[in-house]
């Protein structure tokens, strides 16, 4: 089942064409890696589908319902959640309340205070902050603010979960947790679609690629596929040295 | 530990002081009730402030717009209903006003937002004028002056309604959603909070309480034109003595704003020509030597300490 259809989005930012003429889609408990060289229009294409900024034109239908001009609080509760490429916590509050605001404005269905606490450690505990409930948020490592990125994002109860580059700036032990993380994520369900530059994570995780280069769709495909795509190394992987040995 | 029996002292201490305020009529001069009335004015303005603009960080200048609001509508209704509806009819004026306001320009940000506030004063101010002065024919109008006990008990009240209404939204849901807002509104709006509902609504919510003091305040003046109503002078009162007393908790303000308000009074009286001086000097060294208010000179120990409540702004 497809789970996010996009069709013919396009979004100028004066005269730059940051997304123009994209169609894509994913299905349902995919995990999809959005790669292409800075500028190629990546995080444009998160912001147009979580409503930060509507498109020019196009259509984005989320399980075969249109939200491309929704606000962002509808679209979160619609069941799209995101991190963002620059990490967007709230500095002076605590790990706990980070979930709590997801659980409480994110999913809809929620109500009772107890099972709101429960749940909370819970998502702590899923992404690997157990014991951290009470710091600020300002205190924590970079890679432990992104965690707590995506557990606020999972609080929302996300059915696609939108990642923008959590690997960027982590070490290889961590980048490695991060990995084992998003695969956590997907076995729980969640379709899962990353910006990421981290090759040897998108190559090891995804199901599938997709490449963007000045706001087109370059490729796409399995990972596999997209290593031997000639376009694709032209652009992006012109390098042979970023290519992974290995898979 | 510590910190808890920091938090009870406190709390005693506070409602000792309540029971002398509700005590008060009945063994201070008349003088001194108005004073207290003046002090608890400015409590109330500076609290219905940091409702919003405390962990918003949206620094909003309409206070005198919304007192104003609240000034006028009770000059208007005065001897034609009683007083709980005037205060209150006062205090509804100010939040539509507000609610309104607040819908077309709380997508400006910064110092947009504040210059707008800033210019809402004037223009309501102007257009009481012009309204008076085409329509009605007079500038100004008299008000049936009540007796200052009966002000002071409304005051009382309206403090208390402010009181509890900080107290609930700080500690609630919404509070939580005020907190995320000021520290990161994209990812609050991500997070499935509607940003402009919650601000909005809280924003109608302090003016609310601005309205309904200044339809009590009416009732001291007797006479009420707009430059006395509109007084830009109370747009800045609040802002000030927040910073002065700090936002963290419930306390700060209302110790900063008592402090503030009474240095006041006693300089207005003691020093009429000087006082405006002496004030912007105070002011300066507090914002030189005490940049968290007087609430940062008891915190800064505890700073430190990471276990630190998330409530803290």
């Amino acid at each position: 089942m497809k789970i996010l259809e996009v069709q013919g989005l396009k979004k100028n930012f004066g005269g730059l064409a940051a997304t123009s003429d994209v169609d894509l889609h994913i299905e349902q408990g995919e995990i999809v890696g959005l790669i292409g060289p800075n500028g190629a229009g990546k995080t444009t294409l998160f912001n147009l589908i979580s409503g930060s900024i509507t498109p020019d034109a196009g259509i984005i239908l989320f399980k075969g319902k249109k939200i491309s001009g929704l606000k962002p609080y509808r679209i979160c509760r619609a069941g799209i959640a995101r991190t963002f490429q620059s990490v967007q916590i709230f500095p002076k509050m605590s790990v706990f309340n980070h979930v709590v605001i997801g659980l409480l404005f994110g999913d809809h269905r929620h109500t009772t205070s107890i099972s709101t606490n429960e749940e909370a450690s819970q998502i702590i505990e899923f992404v690997g902050l157990s014991g951290m409930n009470e710091l600020r948020a300002a205190d924590l490592t970079l890679a432990n603010q992104k965690r707590l990125e995506v557990a606020r994002a999972l609080a929302t109860r996300p059915e696609l979960l939108l990642l923008d580059e959590v690997m960027a700036g982590l070490n290889p032990t961590e980048v490695a947790e991060a990995m084992e993380l998003v695969r956590k994520i997907r076995d729980k369900g969640i379709t899962v679609i990353m910006i990421e530059h981290v090759m040897k994570a998108i190559m090891a995780i995804c199901d599938r690629v997709i490449v963007l280069h000045h706001g087109e769709k370059l490729a796409e495909g399995k990972p596999e596929e997209i290593t031997q795509n000639k376009s694709v190394i032209e652009v992006y992987l012109g390098d042979s040295t970023c290519l992974p040995s290995e898979t | 530990m510590k910190d808890k029996t920091k938090k009870h002292l406190l709390f005693a201490g506070f409602i000792v002081i309540f029971i002398l305020l509700v005590l008060l009529p009945s063994y201070a001069s008349s003088y001194r009730v108005i004073f207290v009335t003046n002090i608890l004015m400015y409590v109330i303005l500076t609290l219905s402030w940091v409702i919003f603009s405390g962990p918003t960080g949206y620094i909003s200048l309409a206070t005198a717009a919304f007192f104003g609001l609240g000034v006028y509508t009770s000059a208007v209704l005065s001897g034609s209903l009683s007083l709980p509806f005037v205060i209150l009819i006062g205090g509804l004026a100010s939040f539509c006003l507000a609610f309104v306001v607040g819908s077309l320009t709380l997508r400006l940000r910064g110092m947009y937002f504040t210059m707008f506030t800033f210019a809402l004063v004037q223009l309501i101010s102007n257009f009481a004028h012009w309204y008076e002065v085409n329509v009605t024919g007079t500038v100004g109008r008299l008000v049936l002056a009540l007796d200052s006990v009966i002000i002071y008990y409304s005051i009382l009240v309206v403090f208390c309604l402010v009181l509890l209404a900080s107290y609930l939204i700080k500690h609630s849901k919404f509070g939580l959603a005020l907190q995320g807002i000021g520290e990161s509104e994209e990812a609050a709006a991500h997070s499935g909070i509607n940003v402009t509902l919650v601000k909005v609504t809280t924003f109608a919510i302090s003016a609310f309480f601005m309205g309904a003091v200044g339809a009590v305040m009416t009732m001291r003046w007797t006479y009420v034109d707009p430059p006395t109503a509109f007084d830009i002078r109370l747009s800045f009162m609040p802002l000030l003595m927040a910073i002065f007393g700090g936002m963290g908790n419930l306390f700060s303000p209302i110790i900063g704003s008592s402090i503030f308000a009474y240095l006041e009074e006693i300089l207005t009286t003691k020093f009429p020509y000087y006082y405006m001086l002496l004030f912007g000097g105070a002011m300066l060294l507090v914002i030189v030597f005490m940049p968290h208010g007087i609430e940062g000179i008891f915190q800064k120990p505890q700073k430190d300490n990471k276990g630190g409540s998330a409530e803290k702004t």
